[in-house]
């Protein structure tokens, strides 16, 4: 586990935890791997033996078009929708599926294997989906007390570190509904990241928000990319970000990778014609 | 009207000594109502989320068992339980009778309430627990519910005053509730438009104050929510 470049977040009583580490005997397996994925939906298939892989502490970035498949490759990896065909390993085992038939043959996964791994991934959604009933402290101690079964008081204390990352300490007790929409991402982010997660999903976690509110989230998330050795999988239309965090960018069309390259790379000069065209959109 | 003065005026004093027993009425009723009212909640939610499961026979079981009560009269249920029961050798108190129809009927309704408040939370409340790591029990209860109690809370209020409205009926099997000692007071007394009126303004007062109970419980449910106001 690299330490040396995590200065400001060991100043802040090391909120954000290393990235765990579930296979010690493979180091090199990668953090998400993609196996000829099929997801269909009814007759409309989406992804059509998708294969990706994401290594460890690799920052990668989704672009492409609306309706490409974005979304769902992180709500796949999420275990919020099943693969339809292939498999989906995580920290080089087997996560959508699991042994199970004559001859360890792979079958879909029971919940009981989904519940153990899945907390190795957090999520960040557009519309944060925080807990309206709960304060954001509450939000974010939540998880910790009573699926890891931390102590209110560990599970507080370091809530309240994670808030102070996203410059939200002074809030703790009020109300989401009670905050700005990148007040609510913000926290949202500090809930995701106190489950100490390994990989953390974000879904164009700015398109909800109004346009001045787009650079605190992002500053945040580009402190936590820089701060910690958390893998990252992000799908965003924000090139400029994209370009800072990602080691990695993906172009996405109707399911399938158009265009793989270094961030710089790929923006810079782009190979085909798609991507070009989809970047000149968004720019 | 002319003929009701003399009557009225022999009323006051029965209705004085009858104080008593319409007190108790009042308590017979009142019992009836929250023990009701409580067996029809632990019901409401048992089928309420077991009509939401997964597994079919579990789901179709609920769905069965909240149709056919909701889909025969309460009068008859309590008639069954009454009159039929005891031929097949079980044989209840007419209070226990009371409180079992007014809970399986009442609790079928309810039931209704919850699964569509249970649904009507948001999915992305759901996926926001699932991304968490959160269990389909500790969702349900740590996210879920407590999201869908401020839902429920209005009609579990007007299921509750018709439930009180529903008492009445206890009467024809002998419980003696406030209806039943009201109708004692009337053949007594022969007064039978003063009787009913009393009977009308004592349900009227016990259903206001059902009411301004549940609405308080209702601004409490929707203050949690960070909802401001209420009813
Ligand atoms: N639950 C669903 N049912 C049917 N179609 C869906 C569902 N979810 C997504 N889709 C379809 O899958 C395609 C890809 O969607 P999505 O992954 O959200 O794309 P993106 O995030 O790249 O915009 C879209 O055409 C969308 O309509
Ligand atoms: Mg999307």
């Amino acid at each position: 586990m690299p330490t040396e470049d995590r200065e400001d977040l060991t100043a802040r009583a090391d909120p954000v935890a290393p990235a765990a580490t579930a296979d010690p005997m493979a180091p090199a397996a990668p953090a998400v791997r993609f196996d000829r994925v099929t997801k269909r939906y009814g007759d409309r298939t989406v992804l059509d033996g998708l294969d990706l892989e994401v290594g460890r502490g690799e920052r990668v970035t989704l672009i492409g078009p609306s309706g490409s498949g974005k979304t769902t490759i992180l709500r796949l990896l999420m275990t919020l929708e099943r693969v339809t065909d292939g498999v989906i390993h995580l920290d080089g085992e087997p996560f959508s599926h699991m042994p199970g038939g004559s001859r360890g043959k792979l079958v879909p996964a029971n919940e009981r294997h989904l519940a153990v791994r899945r907390r190795r991934i957090g999520m960040v959604f557009q519309q944060f989906n925080l807990f309206p009933h709960m304060s954001v402290l509450e939000n974010i101690v939540e998880a910790p007390v009573h699926v890891l079964g931390e102590s209110r008081e560990d599970a507080g204390r370091r809530a309240r570190d994670l808030l102070e990352l996203v410059g939200l300490g002074d809030r703790a007790d009020a109300r989401p509904t009670r905050l700005s929409g990148g007040q609510q991402q913000r926290v949202a982010i500090a809930r995701a990241l106190a489950m100490r997660p390994g990989i953390l999903l974000l879904d164009e976690v700015t398109s909800a928000l109004d346009p001045e509110l787009v650079a605190e989230v992002l500053d945040v998330l580009r402190d936590v990319a820089r701060s910690t050795d958390i893998t990252l999988l992000c799908v965003t239309h924000e090139m400029g970000f994209a370009r800072d965090v990602s080691d990695r960018i993906l172009m996405f069309d109707r399911g399938r990778i158009v265009e793989s390259g270094p961030a710089d790379e790929l923006l810079e000069s782009p190979a085909h014609e798609r991507t070009r065209a989809f970047l000149g959109s968004v720019r | 009207m002319a003929d009701l003065l003399p009557v009225a005026a022999g009323f006051l004093p029965e209705l004085r000594r009858a104080l008593p027993r319409l007190a108790e009425g009042v308590l017979v009723t009142v019992e009836a109502t929250v023990l009701g009212a409580a067996l029809a909640l632990v019901l409401a939610y048992a089928l309420g989320l077991l009509s939401r499961s997964d597994r079919l026979p579990v789901r179709g079981g609920a769905r069965l068992v909240v149709e056919f009560f909701r889909g025969t009269s309460l009068y008859v249920q309590l008639f069954w339980l009454f009159f039929a029961l005891p031929m097949l050798g079980f044989r209840l108190e007419p209070l226990a009778c009371a409180v079992l129809a007014l809970g399986l009927n009442y609790g079928a309704y309810g039931a209704e309430v919850v699964r569509g408040a249970v649904a009507a939370v948001p999915r992305a409340q759901t996926e926001a627990g699932i991304a968490l790591g959160m269990g389909a029990g500790l969702r349900l209860r740590r996210v879920v519910l407590p999201q869908a109690h401020a839902l429920m809370v209005a009609p579990f209020k007007n299921l509750l005053v018709q439930l009180l409205k529903a008492t009445p009926l206890l009467s024809l099997v002998t419980v003696p509730d406030l209806t039943f000692q009201i109708d004692q007071l009337r053949s007594s007394t022969g007064a039978t438009a003063a009787s009913y009126l009393l009977l009308l303004g004592l349900y009227f007062g016990m259903a206001v104050v059902l009411s301004l109970l549940m609405n308080a419980l209702e601004r409490a449910a929707k203050a949690r929510l960070g909802q401001e106001g209420g009813a």
